[in-house]
């Protein structure tokens, strides 16, 4: 698969994933359709650039540490604008980036182009 | 060994290089060139007309089968003796038996992938090698690898070895090339290229291929600690079943599968369980697993913090 869509689509269904989990916290329960929204886009985002960045750099190591950074800014980003759950929003957040960086990298084709 | 008198040729005897079923290989220089060549020449003493075409079948097999796993034929002819003799690419390296002692299981597989090469090749031509094993197969100081000793080749239904030697049959105990009605190496050599049958195809050479894999697989330190794993035990015994029908039906079939056992997918020649299969994928993908596994559980714990 084109690296760029299974970043998208990676991204996308973990960072669903790891919205839905805030029903497990019931003070953020009745927010939860916007967390699993913002969660999802920011999931999306994530994919996006890390398979851009899969795309052009061809080293695993460096598609994992590019996706730790994407997902831990991205997750700091929503932290900040929540004033709080620094460590239960980044840690996953990084996680997400980390999985779609190996993944992208692992698994994903380039380009014909590339390939030629 | 007297070494042949080349006078009225191009080529001078450097030194003596082994000894195969027809004659003797010799290292040569090829004064016009100014390179080193193999000569192969048949036996002073041995030397009859069956022999000097057997030999000059060879070479002309050899220039037919042009691939880089098949050494190039560069000349042939007749010395002043009489005897036949022709000229071939010197490979400078080593035999497979010496090659693979200290190589690792997916190094091997990968050389018994580029060993199939010139076999599917030369089964594509219809030439069949019929004398398939670790001692015909050379690694190139480039780590080419090449299928020597086409002397006992055959094409399609056509013998080229019609006129066979009237000496010795298999020679057992020294593991060398017969020369009689059964023609081939016991232990590498197909059942029915041992009963004689005519009409051996080249399914013969997948049984030879399975043979050397089953030396390369328990050749060595690595293999000596290590169980043959199950897949590649049913490669080799698909390789080398009896009747030519249940073989992989050409070499890059056999190929394919080893391909297929590198990249961790599941071969063609072993039906897996559940767990193997579950084994297998985790193998295959186990930092995935392990990444996605540490994410579940991060979350899991994440769940459990906030209850409590």
């Amino acid at each position: 698969m084109n690296k760029i869509l299974l970043g998208v689509l990676l991204g996308a269904v973990l960072g669903a994933f790891d919205g839905m989990t805030a029903w497990f916290t019931p003070e953020v329960r009745t927010q939860l359709a916007g967390i699993v929204i913002g969660s999802t886009v920011k999931g999306i985002i994530a994919g996006v650039l890390i398979g851009v960045f899969a795309r052009k750099v061809h080293s695993l190591a460096l598609g994992i540490v590019f996706g730790l950074a994407v997902g831990l800014f991205l997750a700091f980003i929503i932290a900040h604008l929540q004033h709080g759950y620094y460590f239960q929003i980044m840690l996953p957040g990084g996680m997400v980036g980390l999985i779609v960086g190996y993944a992208t990298q692992r698994y994903g084709r380039g380009s014909q182009l590339q390939r030629t | 060994m007297r070494a042949p008198d080349l006078s009225g040729t191009r080529y001078t005897v450097v030194r003596y290089l082994a000894r195969g079923g027809m004659g003797s290989v010799w290292l040569a220089e090829d004064t016009l060139l100014n390179r080193r060549i193999a000569l192969k020449v048949i036996d002073l003493v041995a030397s009859t007309e069956d022999l000097a075409n057997r030999l000059l079948q060879e070479a002309r097999v050899l220039a037919n089968l042009e691939h880089p796993g098949i050494v190039p034929v560069h000349d042939a002819g007749t010395l002043v003796d009489g005897r036949t003799f022709y000229c071939m690419k010197y490979v400078e390296g080593q035999t497979l038996a010496g090659h693979i002692i200290d190589m690792s299981l997916p190094d091997k597989l990968r050389l018994m992938e580029r060993i199939a090469e010139p076999l599917d090749f030369a089964h594509s031509r219809r030439f069949i090698h019929r004398d398939l094993k670790p001692e015909n197969i050379m690694i190139g100081a480039f780590g080419e690898v090449l299928v020597m000793d086409w002397g006992l080749a055959k094409i399609g239904a056509a013998d080229l070895n019609q006129a066979q030697v009237a000496s010795p049959s298999v020679d057992g105990a020294s593991g060398h090339t017969g020369q009689g009605s059964v023609l081939g190496t016991p232990g590498y050599m197909s059942p029915e290229q041992a009963r004689g049958d005519s009409a051996v195809d080249h399914r013969t050479d997948i049984f030879s291929l399975g043979a050397i894999l089953s030396f390369m697989l328990t050749a060595g330190p690595h293999a000596a600690s290590a169980a043959v794993p199950r897949p590649l035990r049913a490669i080799c015994d698909q390789a080398m079943a009896a009747d030519p029908n249940a073989r992989y039906q050409s070499a890059g079939e056999m190929a394919a599968d080893l391909s297929r056992y590198l990249s961790g997918a599941p071969v063609t020649a072993y039906a897996e369980d559940v767990f193997e299969r579950a084994a297998r994928i985790y193998s295959r993908h186990r930092t995935a697993v392990v990444l996605v596994g540490a994410y579940l559980l991060m979350r899991v714990l994440f769940i459990l913090l906030a209850r409590h």
